[in-house]
């Protein structure tokens, strides 16, 4: 899992009908210093994550598993919402 | 998953009988600026995306299987959706 912010989101009216209802983020990966690290990608939300949060998000198709047993193609998905961290 | 462009079509008659009926598309991926990222890419279709259009694709095998509802497709990127709005916070 990977640490992220949500930045904003995706809209989509024509889609794979198993995505509705599900929002999709737009997610900059970033580093345990908070920099902005990669580039942006888009995450299924199970969470209710929002603008600015901080993230952790898997990637691969356990991004589906939240929404089991619907069989979603997702590739990317926000899995919790830090509420803090601390470096050692 | 990631945003992306609609380049150009596919035709291939002979290929894995588990894309028969699948279209092909030829995809861009792109960064939020809208400027290209990485290599185009050739991605199955599962919501009926036309050239030019801009898409959200996966880049991952069963992910892209079940955008096409065959288990176990040899694919690896799948359109899944036709992308209205990109809102930035």
């Amino acid at each position: 899992m990977q640490l992220g912010r949500v930045i904003g989101n995706v809209v989509l009216t024509l889609k794979n009908a198993t995505l509705d209802g599900v929002t999709l983020l737009l997610v900059q990966p970033v580093s345990s210093s908070r920099e902005p690290i990669g580039k942006v990608i888009v995450a299924a939300d199970s969470v209710g994550a929002g603008p600015g949060e901080y993230v952790f998000f898997v990637r691969g198709k356990e991004a589906s598993f939240p929404f089991a047993p619907i069989e979603m193609p997702a590739d990317a998905g926000i899995v919790g919402i830090v509420d803090q961290w601390h470096l050692g | 998953m990631l945003l992306a462009r609609v380049t150009g079509t596919l035709v291939a008659t002979q290929k894995h009988h588990k894309l028969e009926g699948a279209k092909l598309l030829l995809v861009q991926p792109l960064n939020l600026d809208d400027s290209p990222r990485g290599p185009e890419l050739l991605a199955v279709d599962g919501v009926g995306a036309g050239v030019h259009e801009k898409v959200l694709i996966v880049l991952e095998g069963r992910a892209a299987s079940d955008a096409i509802a065959q288990k176990a497709a040899p694919v690896d990127a799948a359109i899944i959706g036709i992308v209205d709005r990109v809102d930035l916070a």
